[in-house]
């Protein structure tokens, strides 16, 4: 008997960030420096 | 058996500045949260705009040490994305955005006033010719030209401030346009931009 039934295939994709933004966000926090002076906490980016 | 690390513990490595925890917290629920916000936004490159501003706000709280442990990590997450994604929405209502489309572009229909480089020289330049005609004419009609075109009075406040009457006014001012074509003609100056 011919086989008529197909592999069925997941259509649904699984809806994922870009790696290049998750990328760009380790790279951020790995840039991201916080100091404190007086109790004010200041953000800087080291590129 | 496979031991996964909980959220709690990863955020706490992570405060005490083990970076790769913050890369195993985003890969965790990356596929949750994109889910999340795509299914309030439809659009794929909005989704990705608020999943990255999500956790800037995440890492730069963490760093700060602003993070209350209380909550869960996730929700508190799930949260701050809930946030920017009304953000975004009440922006939009605040700005609408307007979509070309083939038999109506908006942009087709705006155009800012100001000239071109190019328009500006050749608009100088008309501005000086005509200055320099002007100061041919007689001195009473130059006197009524400067008044009506460069100081925006009306021909009753050019008479007060001449001592003439308005019919006097009006004269000279004809008589000052037509000098001027004269001399317009007789310098075949082009004076249009």
């Amino acid at each position: 008997m011919e086989k008529i039934y197909i592999k069925k295939k997941d259509k649904c994709t699984l809806v994922t960030a870009k790696p290049e933004t998750v990328e760009f966000l380790l790279a951020f926090s790995k840039s991201l420096r916080i100091t404190e002076a007086k109790g004010i906490k200041f953000e800087s980016n080291l590129n | 058996m496979e031991v996964q690390i909980e959220d709690s513990q990863l955020v706490s490595h992570y405060i005490q500045g083990d970076e790769r925890a913050m890369a195993v917290l985003i890969n965790r629920h990356n596929s949750r949260l994109t889910g999340f916000i795509y299914s309030k936004v439809s659009d794929r490159e909005l989704t990705e705009d608020i999943f990255q501003d999500t956790f800037i706000k995440v890492i730069r709280t963490l760093k700060r040490g602003a993070y209350n442990e209380e909550g869960k990590f996730i929700p508190w997450v799930m949260r701050i994305a809930h946030n920017l994604i009304i953000d975004h929405f009440r922006k939009n209502n605040r700005m609408p955005m307007f979509n070309a489309t083939e038999s109506y572009n908006i942009f087709a229909m705006m155009n800012d006033d100001c000239l071109n480089a190019e328009k500006q020289l050749i608009k100088n330049q008309i501005d000086s010719d005509l200055y320099n005609l002007i100061k041919e004419l007689p001195e009473d009609q130059q006197e009524v030209l400067h008044m009506r075109l460069y100081k925006d009075m009306s021909f009753k406040e050019i008479s007060n401030n001449t001592g003439v009457s308005i019919n006097t006014a009006l004269g000279r001012m004809r008589y000052a346009l037509i000098n001027l074509r004269k001399l317009v003609e007789a310098n075949s100056i082009v004076l249009t931009n």
